[in-house]
């Protein structure tokens, strides 16, 4: 299996033999350490969210000790600092996704309300009925029912790329449905279902050719892959901190520079202003301009240091452990007898979603749950996927570095137990 | 295996394993689909209710967990002959023992043969699987609407 460590490679050519020591990075995550059930947790659901490192934690806690101030509006010492650390956020944010500028990068809530930014800020004036917004089968509803709602308010028409049974994006199909009423492409980094990572690059030269921009949903590749904006070739980008090990209530959105300025603001208040009267406002400057009220500060804090934890470990090393997990995990998985898994393309991230023919995904959920396993099971966020598989739900066990062998060991022998009292 | 074998009593995996009173009833004059999004569980009750609100028969079919299909199963086994009001007391009563405290009493009288759900009060996340076929079969008494109803 070629795996993540190409697309990484990609990125960074400068290869690190340093080798991978899980334990010692284990023990930078407090939570790994506790019990559940009585049993050392086995967290295999960090698709859904990740865990924190102590150095994220510490970067919260020590902003809301020692610099706990509103921004950009006190002249007093406080303010400068916490405006200080907001705004090196930003710059380290800026530099992990190879932006050109800081100003590029929008503080938000998380990928969701990044999608929910670009369609009505860039898309909604834009877009007229008869016009066509190009998503994949495989998003996750946020990346579907913010464009579907555009589409209703608008009449545009909502266009679906196909997949293939191993879960791979069909190029033909994607290429098929883009046409000169295109008005934007949206489509996932990597898919949060089937693992599968999309061939970004490849998706927006074919979406250039019509000027069509493409948003990608980064929420599963920022944690996975190397992120380069540029060499990707988007024109945005949306991840979530809590995906990327930092906390909840933050993420970010970066935007090529000409299509943030030339956006209206998504939302007005504070901050995003330069004057205001009661007949007029001017708007900031980006990208305060799309960053209305008190943002969330630490969160920003949190997310820059889990940037930095990030880059301390290393992607591509990060990539290249990830892949040897998923390989593992997918040959023991293969050897459970009655297991179907979904999403076998060439090239994934380290998502294993499958079913056993002698139990429902939700009863797997709750048996793995009693052994100490945590996974999710249900529809993903992802119901049309389902439906593309014919299922009403599967289970997937999602891997972060943190993760080891042992536990792979741990998921399979669960599974041992579920067949053993439904089978 | 304790905790598991209390949640996967014997009886819930034999009704899972063979449901009774599984699929369509050709004389049902009420019917409900019912709907847990979170996990997809989709099913149906049929039933045939008297002109003196008896419930003379009672089926179900649809797909789901172990646990929401053993509990519609033995829920069609319990409530055959039951006037629509004993129907919805019993209801009540699973209901409210499904969602005790975990260390409240289980009063096993009461529960009957539904005790073997109250393992379901340790997983709140398994509460609604356990209530999908009553709440359907709930509202297929109190309306002849056939507007699908969901658990959420
Ligand atoms: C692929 C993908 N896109 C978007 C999201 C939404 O992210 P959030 O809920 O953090 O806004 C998720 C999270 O589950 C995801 O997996």
């Amino acid at each position: 299996m070629t795996t993540a460590v190409q697309a990484v490679a990609d990125v960074m050519p400068q290869a690190q033999a340093i080798p991978f020591d899980v334990d010692s990075v284990r023990r930078d995550f407090p939570i790994l350490g506790r019990a559940v059930r009585d049993r050392a947790l086995v967290y295999l659901d960090n698709a859904a969210t990740t865990q924190k490192p102590r150095s994220v934690i510490d970067a919260m806690d020590r902003y809301y000790e020692e610099e706990n101030s509103n921004i950009h509006r006190g002249v007093h010492l406080l303010s400068q600092q916490a405006t200080f650390a907001y705004e090196r956020a930003r710059g380290r944010i800026a530099k992990f996704v190879n932006a050109s500028e800081s100003a590029e990068i929008v503080f938000c809530r998380g990928t969701t309300e990044a999608v929910n930014l670009v369609a009505h800020a860039y898309a909604r004036p834009r877009v007229q009925a008869g016009d066509e917004i190009l998503v994949t089968h495989m998003e996750h509803h946020s990346n579907i029912v913010p464009w579907q709602m555009l589409c209703q308010a608008t009449g545009a028409k909502l266009t679906v790329a196909p997949v293939t049974d191993e879960g791979e994006l069909d190029l033909a199909g994607f290429a098929d449905k883009l046409s000169s009423r295109t008005r934007l492409v949206a489509v996932t980094h990597a898919s949060n279902v089937l693992g599968t990572i999309n061939p970004i690059r490849q998706l927006c030269d074919l979406a250039h050719k019509f000027d069509i921009p493409v948003f990608v949903d980064g929420a599963q590749g920022a944690p996975h892959l190397g992120v380069d904006v540029r060499a990707l070739g988007c024109d945005f980008y949306a991840f979530s901190g809590h995906k990327l090990f930092a906390p909840t209530g933050i993420g970010a959105l970066w935007g090529r520079r000409e299509l943030l300025e030339a956006m209206s603001p998504y939302e007005g208040g504070g901050s995003m202003i330069q004057s205001v009267t009661f007949e007029a406002t001017t708007f900031a400057e980006l990208p305060n301009k799309f960053e209305a009220g008190t943002p969330n500060i630490a969160g920003a804090i949190g997310l820059a240091a889990a940037v930095d934890y990030l880059n301390g470990l290393g992607m591509e090393r990060i990539a290249a452990y990830e892949d040897e997990l998923l390989v593992y995990a997918t040959e023991r998985l293969l050897a459970v007898d009655g297991l179907r898994l979904f999403g076998t393309a060439a090239n994934k991230v380290a998502v294993v979603a499958f079913a056993l023919d002698a139990a429902h995904p939700h009863d797997i959920g709750t048996i793995l749950d009693i052994e100490g396993v945590a996974v999710r099971t249900g529809h993903h966020c992802a119901q049309p996927l389902m439906q593309r598989f014919g299922v009403p739900a599967m289970a997937r066990a999602s891997f972060a570095f943190y993760n080891t062998r042992r536990e792979v060991d741990a998921l399979v022998s669960a599974l041992g137990k579920v067949r053993e009292i439904l089978g | 295996m304790s905790e598991l074998r209390e949640l996967y009593q014997q009886v819930i995996l034999d009704h899972n394993r063979k449901p009774h009173n599984f699929g369509p009833l050709d004389t049902a004059n009420r019917h409900q689909e019912g709907f847990n999004p979170l996990c997809g569980d989709h099913l149906h009750v049929y039933l045939r209710l008297s002109d003196d609100d008896v419930i003379e028969d009672i089926h179900f079919d649809g797909s789901g967990c172990a646990i929401s299909k053993a509990s519609a199963s033995l829920m069609t086994q319990l409530l055959k002959g039951c006037t629509a009001d004993e129907a919805r007391q019993r209801f009540a009563g699973f209901h409210a023992m499904v969602t005790a405290d975990n260390d409240a009493p289980v009063d096993l009288e009461a529960a009957g043969k539904l005790a073997v759900f109250s393992g379901v009060r340790e997983f709140p996340m398994r509460v609604k699987c356990a209530t999908l076929a009553w709440h359907t079969m709930k509202s297929a008494l109190d309306s002849e609407a056939t507007d699908p109803i969901t658990t959420e």
